[in-house]
């Protein structure tokens, strides 16, 4: 299976590659690993007449450790999320998520950056970035920009790039003591996208009441969306299954839900309330933990 | 807009210098244009894991990647793992444990094995099948490859090294 020709370019900077995505414009797509564009342009739902391939741009890769966080370069793979002792200290949400992503071959080639640029409703760290309160860092042609996660993903594969941008990495700030977290994720059996995603992270006050929390849904909409509503049901009571399951009722608020031969919009309500019940519930305890 | 673009890659220890379409994805210039066979193309759409190789030691689907952005890396095939004539241990724990039956799938699950012994040098069976998730086997029902991966560790434990076909 060919996709369309296409002429290939692989820059070694970030100016030059910022050069060859202008240039282009709508012709051009950027390509880091490749497993969400290679597929489409394979099934020729996508023909761009250029690739710009930036992973031979080493200052967009890696793992760091910044001021009240961490950076994860946005051409890091999930498998070196996955494996990162100092994310799975400080922000060990993503590592968890990053384990059920597609499978060992596309943790070993996808990027966190391609798959948030790519903004799949299905995908799952959309959920992760939301829950974690990440921004998104960008550069283009006029300089760099900081975006926060709740304001990035803008609808269906849509987010809030502009042409000519980048995302260079991901910053996160590290969880709180007395913090927990938890994925829970119905994943459709034939292709391991999320039917439903969420992403909880809850942190405890001393006396087990709960100081915050941040719930991150992907899969059930278009567009992935923080569950304000839950959170703010949540904050300040102290939790039971009956407090976390009013909470988790609250979950959808206005968003629309997908609907398709998978699962019917009903379904996937009543399967993101179980889940947000499941994972809010987990990440209590994990906190309980910490 | 489609010529070709000169690469230089290492595939099985041998250094190659050709000249590749940019859409030719690896699988294809492994089998189509270098004669590399072993490599399978099963669903070429990123489901199946027949086509998996390493690329610079990683377990990755040659369907999913351009034959271009090997240029400058190590590419290993399953031709690659054991001299000709001879089978590494993993092959000869498949051949006694009976992972396999019409032997499509057999290249992509070793691949996939040898990255997770190469992490997981003792894995147990929730890691095997977990490391196995990429890879689709329509005739065994798995059980007999978890048991051929979980013989390739104690093999490769013990120091076995490639045998002679007897």
């Amino acid at each position: 299976m060919y996709p369309y020709p296409f002429s290939y370019h692989r820059p070694a900077t970030i100016d030059d590659a910022l050069d060859l995505i202008g240039q282009f414009g709508e012709d051009g797509k950027v390509l880091a690993g490749g497993h969400s564009l290679l597929p489409i342009m394979k099934l020729r739902l996508a023909q761009p007449a250029h690739l710009v391939d930036i992973t031979g741009i080493d200052d967009l890769r890696g793992i760091r450790e910044i001021d009240g966080g961490v950076e994860i370069g946005a051409l890091t793979t999930h498998h070196d999320i996955l494996s990162s002792s100092l994310l799975a200290s400080r922000v060990g949400l993503l590592p968890e998520m990053a384990h059920v992503v597609g499978d060992q071959q596309v943790r070993n080639r996808g990027t966190i950056g391609g798959t948030l640029a790519h903004a799949d409703p299905a995908a799952d760290y959309p959920a992760g970035v939301l829950a974690l309160d990440a921004t998104i860092v960008t550069i283009g042609p006029d300089g760099s920009r900081e975006i926060a996660a709740a304001d990035f993903f803008t609808g269906f594969l849509e987010t809030a790039l502009t042409s000519g941008e980048l995302i260079s990495a991901i910053r996160i700030p590290s969880l709180a003591e007395g913090t927990g977290f938890r994925y829970e994720k119905m994943a459709n059996p034939a292709s391991g996208y999320a039917t439903v995603g969420v992403a909880a992270v809850v942190t405890l006050a001393p006396d087990g009441s709960i100081f915050g929390a941040r719930i991150g849904i992907t899969g059930a909409s278009d567009v992935a969306w923080r569950a304000t509503l839950v959170e703010e049901a949540l904050v300040g009571t102290t939790p039971s299954d009956e407090s976390i399951r009013a909470a988790a009722n609250l979950a959808i608020g206005d968003q629309e839900l997908l609907a398709d031969v998978h699962a019917p919009a009903e379904y996937r309500e009543q399967v993101t309330r179980n889940l947000v019940f499941r994972a809010v519930k987990i990440a209590i305890g994990n906190a309980a933990g910490r | 807009m489609s010529d070709r673009l000169p690469i230089h890659t290492t595939i099985n220890g041998v250094d190659h210098s050709i000249s590749v379409e940019p859409r030719t994805l690896l699988v294809h210039l492994l089998r189509d244009e270098l004669g590399m066979t072993g490599t399978h193309t099963g669903c070429d759409t990123g489901q199946c894991g027949a086509c998996t190789v390493h690329l610079n030691g990683r377990a990755v689907k040659s369907c999913m990647v351009l034959a271009v952005q090997a240029d400058g890396q190590h590419v290993t095939t399953i031709e690659g793992v054991a001299p000709t004539g001879s089978l590494h241990p993993i092959q000869s724990a498949f051949w006694e444990q009976h992972g396999i039956q019409c032997g499509y799938c057999t290249p992509g699950m070793i691949m996939s094995s040898l990255s997770l012994l190469a992490e997981n040098p003792d894995p147990s069976e929730e890691a095997i099948r977990d490391a196995l998730e990429g890879n689709i086997c329509r005739c065994t029902g798995y059980t007999n490859i978890v048991l051929a991966v979980k013989e390739a560790a104690a093999r490769i434990a013990r120091g076995d090294v490639p045998q002679p076909i007897s």
